[in-house]
């Protein structure tokens, strides 16, 4: 997926959460310069704990050898970090730009409110995935869980597998494919047909994630844009 | 907040390990919960016995006590656990009733029960956690919301014989189904809204329900948001609202299956990196029982 991926080991900075703080981790990642040599890391011993590897601003590449706990990843900006376990909740939250990769399952809130970058999950992501995002785009492999994709303002969210209840709920501009079934559908969202475009932005980020499914199999949801307004024939119901 | 740990063993050759490994999983959990901590444990019990795990004043004379009543006694710290053949049951238990003093923490024939205001590596410290081995176990790290930092208010609650809960969240609706359930003769100890869903999953048990039949009827009764996990006598069950905002983790080896808020609280498992890693969904009752 990436050219990082093909360094040696020997070329890599090897941290070990096993002997130092994750504050030593992040205040290290938060203070490299652009001119930085150490371009890829190896984070181990992980051991589910929290916040690792947020705000990062440089285009470096980090492997996270096991699960993390909450908001792994936030606020990205430019790089590449791939969580080889489980994800806790709010992987990838607010990313701006970059790559998140977690080849294990998410829990409930992945990328939420990214507003850029690409978030891939190999396994399943809990509920609320997708969470209120600004223009994210995220590639879930296996099933989202509920309330997916609430109040998504734009980007895109790709689900292999099956949609829980109440899917973009609230939903802004995000566009959504889903290839299994869908639970439900959440207020104002529907389904929508599959335009050119849309089957080209999908193309695009299959390939990007390594998803080898057809595009055909998707359908796509979007906002009906019936929440958008007041509306005065609902004025007795506010 | 709130912290919550379970362990229950397939395999029996770990039960000398199962209180060990509980208190490292509580001790994980500190930061979800520091105000206080509690465990129940199923160990051994003697057939045709009940054990009283009580509470006590500090330095209490349990002994004393339990040589006058003929019961069998162990200490732990405040807490005393008493042993009486079940046809002196109800005689203990009207002579800890005249004893004000005296809690009774919680009854069954395996299940003992500990808990206390504190960190909670110190709670599993004083009462002796890590020594305690059984089938499984239960434990619960608090950041108290609805009711008082009080030992009474720690969990785990017990409101029926070897069966207890543990919580993360917050009930809407206690005071209502507290009344409900008062009405049909149960009793409360607390003004605690997990004590509330404890006496609703006893009341239901009571009236014959299996413990996945009591949870599946939890969903529909109790209001506002929980993770529940509930031990009885040969099951282990966990429960989520429909919402699910309060977090779990949940692994399975050939060995055990283990509960953790976070995964941080299961990473010292043995064989945990082989382990099936799986977040329950929503409104769906888990349970696993012990072969009979």
């Amino acid at each position: 997926m990436r050219a990082a991926l093909d360094m040696t080991q020997t070329d890599r900075v090897v941290f070990d959460l096993g002997t130092e703080t994750t504050r030593t981790l992040n205040t290290k990642l938060q203070g490299l310069e652009p001119k930085t040599n150490q371009t890829a890391w190896t984070i181990l011993n992980p051991r589910g704990a929290h916040a690792l590897c947020v705000g990062i601003t440089q285009p470096i590449d980090i492997t996270v050898d096991g699960p993390v706990g909450y908001y792994c990843a936030g606020m990205n900006e430019g790089a590449a970090i791939t969580i080889t376990g489980n994800a806790g909740p709010g992987v990838a939250e607010n990313m701006m730009s970059g790559l998140v990769h977690v080849l294990g399952d998410a829990s409930h809130a992945a990328g939420a409110t990214a507003h850029g970058g690409l978030l891939v999950i190999e396994g399943n992501a809990a509920a609320r995935c997708g969470i209120s995002m600004k223009g994210v785009n995220i590639v879930v492999k296996g099933s989202v869980g509920h309330m997916s994709g609430f109040m998504a303002q734009s980007g895109n969210l790709v689900i292999l597998g099956d949609a829980g209840e109440a899917l973009g709920d609230s939903l802004y501009e995000a566009k959504i494919f889903v290839r299994g079934a869908v639970q439900s559908l959440g207020a104002d969202c529907e389904e929508k047909p599959m335009t050119e475009d849309a089957r080209a932005v999908l193309s695009q980020l299959l390939q990007q994630a390594g998803a080898k499914v057809p595009v055909a199999e998707f359908k796509l949801y979007g906002s009906a844009r019936t929440l958008y307004h007041f509306h005065v024939d609902n004025a007795g119901a506010y | 907040m709130c912290g919550i740990a379970g362990l229950f063993l397939k395999n029996q050759a770990l039960e000398p390990e199962l209180g060990s490994h509980l208190a490292t999983m509580l001790g994980v959990l500190t930061d979800r919960g520091p105000d206080s901590a509690g465990f129940a444990i199923y160990g051994a019990g003697t057939p045709g016995h009940v054990k009283f795990t009580l509470r006590g004043p500090t330095n209490y004379d349990f002994p004393a006590l339990a040589a006058t009543l003929g019961a069998g006694c162990t200490l732990h710290d405040d807490h005393a656990v008493f042993a009486v053949p079940e046809s002196a049951a109800s005689e203990l238990r009207a002579a800890i009733a005249a004893r004000p003093e005296l809690a009774i923490v919680a009854t069954g024939t395996r299940m003992e029960l500990f808990k206390g205001v504190g960190l909670p590596e110190n709670v599993s410290k004083r009462f002796g956690l890590t020594g305690m081995a059984g089938s499984h176990a239960i434990g619960h790290t608090r950041m108290a919301t609805e009711s008082a930092v009080t030992t009474a208010g720690a969990h785990p609650f017990s409101t029926g014989p070897d069966q207890c809960l543990v919580h993360n969240g917050s009930l809407s609706n206690h005071n209502d189904v507290r009344r409900t359930l008062m009405r049909e003769n149960m009793v409360f100890e607390t003004q605690n809204d997990t004590e509330v869903a404890a006496g609703y999953l006893s009341w239901k048990l009571r009236q014959g329900a299996k413990l996945d039949e009591a949870l599946s009827s939890a969903l529909d009764v109790l209001d506002g948001f929980y993770t529940f996990v509930v031990g009885t006598e040969s099951g282990f069950g966990v429960l989520r609202d429909a919402v699910a905002c309060k977090p779990a983790v949940m692994a399975e080896t050939d060995d055990y299956v283990a509960f953790g808020s976070e995964y941080r609280a299961l990473a010292d498992l043995p064989g945990i990196s082989k382990a099936h890693l799986f977040e329950p969904a929503p409104a769906k009752v888990y349970f696993w029982e012990r072969a009979a």
